[in-house]
């Protein structure tokens, strides 16, 4: 034959992760996608409007809500899962708080990112969600790169690295006793770089804090934060309050994401940053800094 | 490069997944760490991370290891346990790189990188030549259909970069390989990961050397046959219906390809029922296509309305796999907790369809390191690889492994642990 059968690796990521979604509509009862309002999720979100077109997602939306978001992060969910046609599910973090089934850490140091945990198994149980969609990736940090595509949790939502299920070929084992469930990661295979072509590629919308742009900022720990409401500033972090001209590398909890000086301010910008990078886009992640080991255990708990 | 320019490149690039098995000894770390490293992959908060726990650990260099392992019990023992996964780009490829343990404890984690490889490379210490280890992997690689092996003959510098020496490890090699039969291609590349030498650029020390340097192969060898494009495969996953006013009456039927090509019009047969129609259309989000090979993602209408459902199969009426209930493989049992013995009962989950099975007879199993057959002692132990005959409750639409990797390879799951505990490789 002397046609050459071949597609990107742009398309062969696409396709791999469009396989896992439709593996995991087809061996859980009630998956659900969990969407940050970060690049990851909304690509995850796209693949499986991809996935399963021209009919609607055959699951809900999960947004972990910790209640410290960017305000620009909730607009941009919103106006996105109206678009998609998806049904969007919220876990709080706050609700949590609330009903005191978790006690919010206090300081200038404090941050709801823990907490997220809690949030997301408690959204997990009260859902009776059996697999829960998430965009890890296994080149963003150590611990990840051992993570499989179907990974088991057990019925304390625990991940247990030692004891992971082989994967082979594209054959994926979803069987799970009661009462367990799988997290299941459909990006796995992508680098932060791949995600920004992709988006590119196929003209993704992003919430405008991933573009540069100014904003009144502090430095703690060498990473510098934006100003939220949420924030307790020491004295001299209040004295050195600056404007500067930053964007956001990753969306998390706005208490614990840090900004990076940027001007890059398109998709274009974005990617020549991105080749020239010296830093991971987890670097700007203080809840990362906390241990070397600290996505891991965080992950053994039941972290995303 | 402007930014355009490397954005063209980018989405032109195509993916090749390799695997590395061998020991730290072999300097294993080290080939990988380069190619990470000048393939600005590694970032400097990673590299001052594993700057600051090689220093705390007492190593005099930086230990790349701790890289890849990144699991707590792992940097405590200083042992990789698992496949740990690695990516780096250059301008023509991207790469994956299924990083295994070599020692034969890890014989599965090998098996599991292999896996989804096109190619392998095989490290061999110079000082050395060619060890029951190398056998071992070469093995694997060969049983797993692995096309492409690359021989990275490693530490050169420590024999003085000796034609010589490296002529002898390739004779070696070549002498064991005749009795693999799956291999397609065999590379040899005389290296020093340590110094670089033939990793990137081609080594200045051993002008003996006529062939490409260890990137340069990877970012060119020919995958484009690595797939099936003869025996049309499509198993079925699942079934998407819309039920909306302007997609009434579509019926799509939603999978990856892993065979042959499908266009519409032509003819297709749905397996196990034998019902036959023709393709109207192949269906993506982004418009219907001419044509659809490996290992794309599509949807496929037909032109009659025929029953289909998950784990069903479309194959084209020319070439038609003959279903199946008894299945001779080769396996590789994982589970270090049970063992597998005659008549035991497992879930069979082949392509998107999961059938019962009996361990009908154990054959017999194979000494990885001197290709021997045992026949004397058929218990299988984890990381143990042999021959089988299984029974299942209902007929697999399958290939020999060697045809198809994807509708030839299946999984055993114990029933009541849910565990994966074999891989299978149909004969």
């Amino acid at each position: 034959m002397a046609q050459d059968y071949t597609i990107t690796h742009l398309k062969q990521l696409e396709s791999e992760a469009i396989y896992i979604l439709r593996e995991t509509a087809a061996q859980f009862e009630k998956p659900v996608l969990l969407f940050s309002g970060g690049k990851d999720s909304i690509v995850m979100a796209y693949l499986a409007k991809k996935a399963f077109w021209p009919a609607k997602l055959p699951f809900p939306l999960l947004h972990v809500d910790t209640g410290h978001n960017f305000p620009e992060t909730m607009e941009y969910r919103d106006r996105f899962v109206e678009e998609m046609g998806a049904d969007l599910k919220v876990a709080s973090v706050q609700k949590a708080i609330d009903e005191g089934k978790v006690i919010e850490e206090t300081g200038p140091y404090a941050s709801r990112n823990g907490l997220q945990t809690v949030a997301l198994l408690e959204g997990l149980e009260e859902g009776q969600y059996d697999a829960a969609l998430g965009g890890g990736r296994r080149d963003e940090e150590k611990a990840r790169a051992k993570e499989r595509f179907f990974s088991h949790r057990d019925a304390f939502g625990q991940w247990d690295p030692k004891n992971q299920r082989p994967e082979l070929w594209n054959i994926f084992n979803g069987r799970k006793h009661h009462g367990e469930h799988f997290r299941v990661f459909p990006l796995s295979n992508w680098t932060e770089m791949d995600i920004w072509q992709y988006i590119k590629l196929e003209n993704i919308e992003l919430p405008n804090l991933y573009f540069s742009h100014e904003r009144d900022c502090f430095v703690r720990n060498g990473v510098i934060m934006g100003i939220t409401d949420f924030m307790e500033l020491l004295p001299e972090e209040q004295a050195n309050i600056k404007k500067m001209t930053v964007r956001f590398r990753t969306i998390g909890d706005a208490t614990c994401t840090g900004a990076a000086l940027s001007t890059a301010s398109s998709l274009d910008d974005i990617i020549a940053e991105v080749a020239a990078a010296r830093q991971t886009e987890r670097g700007t992640r203080a809840d990362d800094k906390r241990s070397e080991t600290a996505m891991e255990d965080r992950k053994k708990e039941g972290y995303f | 490069m402007s930014e355009s320019e490397s954005t063209a490149g980018y989405l032109d690039m195509d993916l090749l997944r390799f695997t590395t098995a061998g020991s730290v000894d072999d300097g294993k770390s080290t080939l990988i760490g380069r190619l990470l490293y000048d393939s600005k992959a590694i970032f400097e908060d990673q590299l001052e991370a594993m700057e600051k726990s090689s220093k705390s650990r007492g190593d005099e260099n930086v230990n790349l290891a701790l890289l890849t392992d990144g699991l707590r019990s792992e940097r405590e023992q200083g042992i990789t346990i698992d496949v740990a996964y690695r990516y780096f780009a250059t301008p023509k490829r991207k790469f994956i790189i299924a990083d295994t343990p070599g020692h034969i404890q890890y014989t599965r984690n090998m098996v599991t990188g292999a896996s989804t490889a096109n190619l392998a490379i095989l490290l061999v210490d110079a000082r050395k030549g060619v060890i029951e280890q190398t056998c071992r992997h070469a093995f694997i690689a060969n049983l797993l259909r692995i096309q492409h092996i690359v021989v990275c003959v490693n530490k050169m510098d420590l024999v003085d970069w000796s034609e010589a020496t490296y002529n002898q490890i390739v004779d070696d090699f070549k002498k064991f390989a005749s009795r693999l039969d799956n291999i397609v291609e065999i590379t040899f590349i005389p290296v020093s990961a340590l110094l670089g030498d033939n990793i990137v650029d081609k080594s200045t020390n051993m002008p003996w050397y006529q062939g490409p340097a260890m990137l340069y192969h990877l970012e060119t060898v020919y995958i484009g046959a690595d797939h099936n494009h003869v025996e049309a495969r499509f198993p079925v996953q699942w079934v998407i219906r819309p039920h909306s006013d302007k997609w009434h009456d579509f019926r799509g039927f939603a999978g990856r390809i892993a065979g042959g090509v499908f266009k519409p019009g032509d003819p297709i047969k749905v397996m196990p029922s034998g019902f036959e129609s023709t393709i109207k259309a192949i269906h993506t989000m982004d418009g219907e296509l001419d044509e659809a090979f490996p290992p794309m993602s599509v949807a496929i209408t037909l032109n009659d309305e025929i029953d289909i459902s998950r784990g069903d199969m479309l194959v084209k009426p020319n070439s038609t796999p003959e279903p199946r209930q008894d299945v001779e493989a080769m396996i590789c049992w994982f589970s270090s907790t049970k063992k597998l013995a005659g008549r035991g009962k497992y879930i069979l989950r082949h392509t998107t369809k999961e059938v019962k099975a009996i361990v009908s007879e154990v054959k017999y199993k194979v000494n990885i390191n001197t290709l021997h057959k045992i026949e004397d002692d058929l218990i299988f132990n984890h990381n143990d690889i042999g021959r089988i005959s299984l029974r299942t409750s209902a007929p697999l639409i399958a290939d020999s492994y060697k045809a198809n990797r994807i509708s030839g390879s299946f999984v055993l799951i114990d029933e009541q642990t849910n565990e994966t505990v074999a891989a299978g490789m149909i004969i």
